[in-house]
């Protein structure tokens, strides 16, 4: 087991008391703390958005593993938790760069008055110390200045390769505890690198953490990728590949680097989509210029046809449940958004507005449905409920494209093209209340992301 | 006399390029020349060898077709264009030939991959209508993948919403 919540925590540090394991997704906060609600930020990002303090985590003795000093790391860790804090879009962290270290010692007693003096309202303290065992445990703890309280303490022990996955864990527990919100720092996103001329692009199949860190092109670029997708184990990608020129759906196996046919056709195959359980997999199948949505299980056999209009039936995305699909069709004359029951059966528009609705994603919470809106000279990002109810617009560009959910269902990712010939594609993201837009960086152009649960 | 030095001379480049590729074999095959804009004269000969996309393109009034926004029907222009082409391939029986389907960049990607479809099966029906035989017909869709205007106006878009005719070499 390469990644585990420690529980021998309580061993190391005597002045502490029991260490509580906690989940993750549930710390259960004190009664008496308030939390920073997620509803405070509105329109442009606040600037009064809270401030949080996240010195260098510390370290009860200077040790080297696996090339990785712990009190470098130690820095590199607040940093990376600094940064996820900052990115949420609901703080404003003061980083190792901008507060002093600590000592060990403060980790389980926190000076509070010397963060207040800092308008700190909260100050996050951690530690690291290497194993006997060649890896490292992660502390990561939150208190509340102003009343003294500790809100977070959890511990992970990790391989030396996991150590930015410690560190969002960390910003996910404080993230979680001061929102309220579910967690989704630590987890990862597939998408497709770009390069060269536009004529010409070259399109890679590459996988990062949600920060854009562990990057790592899959594909070497020769023949062109597009429309990737993590299965949610992350074990897998499905994805299209024009190797041989042909144009079809490819099951990528991350451990041992090989492919396989989603299924075996003369047809062109693409727009591959996991179910929620990683079972099933729908893509979409042209037939002699004709496009309907197929589903197929994950180890091969019969595909299931579940929709059958002379028009362009494509896409589609699960309900988090499993029952539903939401797809694209322009089976009414321009691409419409509509939703079946996962057999195919109960078709129905849900999309009447102006213009053309495309790329819809179910949202992992459920309550709503992100899609590219084409009109007026723009792609738009926005959202609308299953029913249809409720569009609200969320990007305002030349060309926004296709939506991905953040594992908690409050941000969105999608690709922004520019104009002209020298036009190029970018990932962004966006807070569901449409503030907080900002690039992520990618080593090279980005395009179609799509964004993980959080990693098991 | 001219002739054989021409041959030899194409027999020479082949086996230049031959011997470049075998240094780095590629791991898969790279995709074909999108734009297809293959020069028409190489500097070598006029006679462009009975067959190729170049003897192709010499005698077709043109080696695409164009379609209106979100349509792919084919209408009188291109009816004449691919009439032209099937005289070719009616001339040339042992000539199979791809029909790449490619669309703007004004769609999203998935939609525009089943709109290139659409639009090279068009082009492949109307062919078949005109007696060539289907089966020397592969189809494949580009979507928006592969402009061959890069521009972002009314006119680069006119020029990217095509189905081009590629003559697979043997």
């Amino acid at each position: 087991m390469p990644f585990r919540t420690a529980l021998s925590l309580a061993l190391l540090l005597t002045a502490a008391p029991v260490f509580a394991q906690e989940s993750p997704t549930g710390p259960t906060p004190p009664a008496t703390v308030e939390t920073t609600p997620r509803e405070t930020i509105e329109g442009q990002l606040s600037q009064d958005r809270t401030v949080i303090a996240v010195p260098a985590f510390a370290t009860p003795s200077v040790t080297t593993v696996a090339g990785l000093r712990t009190d470098s790391l130690g820095r590199q860790i607040g940093e990376v938790v600094a940064a996820d804090l900052e990115r949420s879009g609901l703080y404003a962290p003061l980083g190792p760069g901008s507060v002093r270290a600590i000592t060990m010692d403060e980790v389980t007693a926190p000076r509070f008055a010397d963060w207040k003096a800092r308008n700190a309202e909260n100050v996050v303290h951690g530690f690291v110390r290497a194993t006997a065992t060649g890896g490292f445990i992660v502390g990561c703890y939150l208190y509340d200045t102003e009343l003294g309280t500790e809100l977070v303490r959890q511990g992970y022990e990790i391989v030396p390769g996991d150590w930015r996955r410690a560190a969002h864990k960390c910003a996910d527990a404080i993230y979680s505890r001061l929102s309220g919100e579910a967690p989704f720092f630590d987890s990862r996103i597939a998408y497709i690198a770009e390069s060269g001329p536009k004529g010409n692009r070259v399109k890679q199949l590459a996988i990062m953490d949600s920060d854009g860190g562990n990057h790592k092109f899959i594909t070497n670029g020769q023949a062109l990728a597009i429309s990737p997708r993590f299965s949610p184990d992350y074990k897998k990608i499905v994805y299209v590949s024009y190797l041989n020129n042909r144009v079809r759906v490819f099951i990528y196996d991350v451990a041992s680097g090989t492919q396989k046919l989603v299924t075996e056709s003369s047809n062109a195959t693409f727009a591959p989509r996991w179910s929620p359980d990683g079972r099933q997999i729908l893509y979409s199948m042209a037939v002699g210029g004709n496009t309907d949505i197929y589903r197929i299980s994950v180890d091969g056999g019969t595909p299931v046809r579940l929709t059958n209009t002379p028009g362009i039936d494509v896409g589609g995305s699960f309900s988090p449940d499993g029952s539903k699909i939401v797809f694209e069709s322009d089976r009414s004359g321009g691409q419409q958004i509509y939703t079946m029951n996962a057999d195919g059966s109960n078709q129905r528009r849900i999309s009447f507005g102006g213009g053309r609705y495309a790329t819809p994603e179910w949202s992992p919470r459920g309550d709503l449905i992100a899609f590219t809106k084409m009109g007026g000279g723009e792609f738009r990002i926005g959202v609308m409920t299953p029913s249809g109810g409720g569009e609200r617009m969320l990007t305002n560009s030349w060309q926004d494209e296709a939506p991905t959910w953040s594992p908690n269902g409050r941000v969105i990712q999608f690709f922004r093209t520019t104009p002209g010939k020298s036009g190029k594609s970018t990932i962004w993201q966006v807070d569901l209340t449409g503030v907080n837009l900002r690039r992520l960086p990618t080593p090279r152009d980005g395009s179609d992301p799509s964004w993980g649960p959080i990693l098991p | 006399m001219t002739i054989r030095t021409t041959t030899a001379t194409i027999a020479a480049i082949a086996m230049l390029a031959v011997g470049a590729c075998a240094k780095k074999a590629p791991e898969e095959l790279p995709p074909p020349p999108a734009g297809t804009d293959t020069p028409t004269d190489s500097g070598i000969s006029n006679a462009p060898i009975p067959g190729s996309q170049q003897d192709f393109i010499a005698n077709v009034s043109s080696d695409r077709i164009f379609f209106d926004f979100d349509q792919y029907n084919v209408d009188a222009q291109d009816q004449a264009t691919l009439q032209s082409q099937a005289q070719w391939l009616q001339r040339n029986p042992a000539v199979r030939v791809t029909l790449e389907g490619h669309a703007d960049e004004r769609g999203t990607r998935d939609y525009n991959i089943a709109l290139g479809e659409r639009r090279a099966n068009a082009a492949k029906n109307y062919l078949a209508s005109l007696g060539i035989d289907p089966s020397r017909i592969n189809v494949i869709s580009y979507g928006k993948e592969r402009p061959a205007a890069l521009g972002s106006n009314e006119e680069a878009w006119a020029q990217n919403r095509r189905a081009v005719t590629v003559v697979i070499e043997r």
